[in-house]
């Protein structure tokens, strides 16, 4: 269990790829530096979409927690 | 000099799964920073005239009907964005431009006014190769 506290939740769930990337970077643009924003996604390209697009774009991935049926990414926007 | 990796795109389908195809191609690269060139030709060209943008354009040969269905049923149960909005997705989180190939312009007797806005312009054939110095797709 993550103890970090979330600023903004994207529940991508159910969404097809690339909906749940689209999601993170449009609420990346929107949120400030430093805060957290978590990703809930069921799509399987999201587990590798989402940690190439953080490190291209210079974020941090705080966190990868896989859940029963989704998967939770946790990430800090970094600049 | 821009040295970030680019794609260009030679759209020449339009049917709907080639383009949707293409619009995922594109939305990845561009969130991935990449710079994007699109020239859109032939029947790709007669899917991003203004009137009737979203109107079904079918799916390639090797879909047959079964694959148009499967395609139709998806699209409905997971929500999935039209194509052409993928493309103003893209067009919106990264640096990519729509041109119209000028060749297919004269050929299918169309004007920027008959095209959707995303579509940034005319180009010809010489300028589209002048921009492609990563690689080129043709779709």
């Amino acid at each position: 269990m993550s103890s970090i506290q979330v600023d903004i939740l994207v529940d991508a769930r159910g969404m097809a790829c690339p909906g749940p990337l689209l999601g993170l970077i449009g609420a990346v643009r929107e949120g400030t530096v430093g805060e957290v924003i978590e990703v809930t996604s069921t799509d399987e390209g999201s587990k590798t979409d989402i940690p190439a697009w953080v490190a291209k774009a210079r974020h941090d991935l705080v966190e990868v927690i896989v859940e029963d049926s989704y998967t939770r990414f946790i990430i800090r926007k970094a600049r | 000099m821009d040295d970030r990796e680019s794609l260009s795109i030679v759209l020449f389908s339009g049917t709907d799964d080639r383009l949707s195809a293409a619009a995922i191609l594109i939305v990845g690269a561009a969130a991935m920073n990449r710079k994007v060139d699109i020239l859109v030709q032939y029947w790709a060209l007669d899917a991003f005239r203004k009137q009737g943008i979203h109107k079904p354009r079918g799916a390639s040969a090797e879909a047959g009907i079964e694959g148009w269905e499967i395609l139709q049923r998806s699209a409905e149960e997971l929500g999935t964005a039209h194509w052409s909005d993928i493309f103003l997705q893209a067009k919106d989180i990264g640096e990519v431009q729509i041109h119209a190939c000028s060749q297919s312009m004269d050929i299918f007797k169309l004007s920027m006014q008959d095209l959707d806005p995303m579509v940034d312009g005319v180009q010809g054939v010489a300028a589209f190769w002048a921009a492609a110095t990563g690689q080129v797709v043709f779709i």
